[in-house]
């Protein structure tokens, strides 16, 4: 059963209804002004596209399902180049076909938002719950220096309050944003606070439109001299070094005294917080270190709390990507466990305070403090 | 136009106001340069200049944004007709042109203006057929003909080595959302005289509403070709215009 039925004038902001996460999403992006959207049709994120299919000519706002996620993601860049606010969704292997389109939007700063309702691979994989796109979202997707912010939600109604957040993000610096999802938060219903609010539009001045009364523009990313293309590189990193001074999120939760801290995101961030209770009921101060913005990661604040802890679990729906950026930022200074489940397999509690006892019992067979690797 | 004349004489050949005052970077003989003035004098002809949004494809004309005075959108490989979908859909007043070569048209991007094509785009699409992917240096296309010799074809193009070349404009120009397409050449003046007009009715197909247009243009790639300018002008005329006929592919404006 789905929510597509749900009359969208009954949706109010702060009301409270059981909703679908990709029908939430898709409502939460056309209350934050989404212009257009461009898709094209893979489980987990179907109900995404379909959402937008009845309700973007409700709106008078165009939708196309395109003939692969190669035309959906570059009806998008040239939408986006218009100065129109656009969304795109997909997942895993759609994303990777995207990746193309990222890079060149990336080089030519076309701001979009782009959801991928991760579902385990590689390859066509499964349709199951996954967090294995991570290395894909925060490491780069295409070619080329670049970074794009990446929005990690963990529950359906976060997810609805990160949309509007990505469409300011995209267009106050000119860059596509990642809302990184997975196959729960997508198919899951939930009772969530419904969460609309439009931000607000600059002039942004470099957009086309058509040579009106101004000098022509174009909207690209080839700099075929390398000294332009240098300076057009530089001007990137300043704007991602920006980007990773301002715009770091993050949340904690029973971090007062914790000495054992789990980090996790998204759906796995909820199991971690089953886990956490159960541990705390068997007298383990254990708290939850959750990433909001996977890029930029957190490090300087995770590694402030890993230097008041005896060790961090990280839990993902992965074999461990997330792990590396926990390793980078404690450079070694806290012993970091590892906790996860693949294919579509989401880890359940019980393993998780399985890990914690684990990492509990080695950590304190030491004295803390020490330099020391814990792998599960 | 841009130039004054003299008390007493007349001005019969200047430079359309859209093409830029800059030399190119295409090579001596290069077709290009002649559609790009093609298109700047319709542009400039239909009085569309301050409103076309136009997509520059990857290939020797990825620099058409330099020359004809648009705003210009640059396209990923081959995905110039999906570019200009996202932008017709949101800006339904805008003029909107795409310019592509055959490496970029015919291979990389099929699907991209075939469904184009197919959803009848509001679109008009100028697609130069030179045979050969000129910018990487002279290798086989889906439009080299058979026999030709190209650096990855070297011993010519042969059906059962290399597959036989595809002809994209009939292939578009039976499907329903196709309202125009024509084919034109740059081999002589009266082969770019009718060129000019092909891309004028392709203009305004457009502008009437009527569905997707595209005007594929033979070009000449001496460079690619491995001929003199002149050569390769002739090897237009006489082997390409006879394989690829210019002419009036479909007109659905003027049915029923």
């Amino acid at each position: 059963m789905t929510t597509a039925t749900i009359p969208p004038a009954t949706l109010h902001h702060g009301h409270r209804v059981l909703m679908k996460g990709n029908e939430a999403m898709a409502e939460a992006a056309i209350r934050a002004g989404c212009d257009a959207y461009f898709g094209y049709p893979i489980t987990p994120q179907a109900e995404l596209l379909e959402w937008m299919a009845r309700r973007m000519p409700e709106e008078g706002r165009p939708f196309v399902q395109a003939e692969s996620e190669l035309g959906a993601i570059n009806m998008a860049l040239g939408a986006a180049a218009t100065g129109a606010r656009v969304l795109v969704s997909s997942s895993s292997p759609g994303i990777s076909l995207m990746a193309e389109a990222m890079s060149y939007m990336a080089g030519a700063e076309i701001p979009m938002v782009l959801v991928n309702v991760m579902r385990g691979g590689p390859g066509l994989g499964g349709i199951g719950p996954s967090q294995a796109d991570y290395f894909q979202a925060t490491k780069g997707h295409g070619h080329g220096d670049y970074r794009v912010p990446v929005l990690a939600p963990s529950s359906i109604g976060e997810a609805m309050a990160l949309m509007a957040d990505a469409f300011e993000l995209a267009e106050r610096y000119r860059t596509p944003v990642f809302i990184l999802a997975d196959g729960t938060l997508g198919q899951a219903m939930e009772p969530v606070e419904l969460h609309f609010r439009e931000p607000a539009r600059a002039a942004d001045g470099w957009s086309v439109s058509g040579a009106d009364g101004r000098q022509p523009r174009v909207v690209k990313s080839m700099h075929l001299e390398p000294e332009d293309l240098e300076q057009h590189n530089l001007h990137l990193q300043a704007k991602f070094a920006e980007i990773s001074a301002r715009e770091v999120r993050w949340a904690g939760e029973n971090l007062e005294g914790a000495d054992l801290v789990i980090v996790a995101y998204g759906t796995a961030a909820r199991v971690a917080r089953t886990a956490i209770a159960r541990a705390r009921a068997e007298g383990l101060r254990a708290g939850l270190f959750r990433p909001i913005t996977l890029w930029p990661f957190p490090s300087a604040a995770l590694a402030e709390v890993a230097a008041r802890a005896r060790g961090l679990l990280t839990v993902e729906l992965s074999a461990g990507q997330m792990v590396e950026d926990v390793r980078l930022a404690v450079e070694g200074r806290t012993p970091v466990a590892f906790e996860g489940r693949t294919g579509g397999m989401i880890p359940t509690p019980g393993e998780v305070v399985d890990a914690l006892r684990r990492l509990h019992d080695a950590t304190t067979a030491q004295p803390a403090g020490a330099t020391m690797e814990v792998r599960p | 136009m841009t130039t004054v004349a003299p008390a007493g004489a007349r001005i019969i050949f200047d430079r359309p106001e859209l093409l830029v005052d800059r030399s190119t970077h295409y090579c001596p003989g290069c077709g290009h340069g002649v559609v790009h003035r093609l298109i700047a004098e319709v542009l400039g002809e239909l009085g569309l200049g301050s409103r076309t949004i136009a997509v520059a494809p990857v290939g020797c004309a990825v620099f058409a944004y330099d020359y004809i005075g648009v705003d210009f959108v640059e396209a990923p490989h081959g995905r110039a007709p999906a570019v200009a979908t996202g932008i017709r859909r949101v800006r339904p007043d805008a003029f909107v042109l795409t310019y592509q070569g055959d490496g970029d048209l015919a291979a990389i991007g099929t699907a991209e203006i075939i469904h184009a094509a197919g959803r009848g785009e509001l679109l008009t699409a100028v697609f130069v057929n030179n045979g050969i992917y000129g910018m990487t240096g002279g290798q086989m296309a889906p439009t080299t003909l058979l026999g030709q010799r190209s650096t990855s074809s070297p011993g010519g193009r042969e059906a059962a080595f290399h597959g036989y070349p595809i002809p994209m404009t009939e292939m578009l120009a039976i499907m329903p959302g196709v309202a125009y397409a024509a084919r034109g050449s740059v081999a002589d003046a009266p082969a770019i005289g009718r060129t000019k007009q092909y891309l004028r009715r392709a203009c305004e197909v457009q502008l009437e509403g009527r569905g997707f247009a595209i005007v594929e243009v033979i070009s000449n790639c001496p460079v690619g070709w491995g001929m003199t300018p002149t050569e390769s002008i002739e090897r237009l005329r006489d082997v390409v215009a006879k394989q690829y006929r210019p002419g009036v592919i479909v007109d659905r404006t003027r049915e029923g």
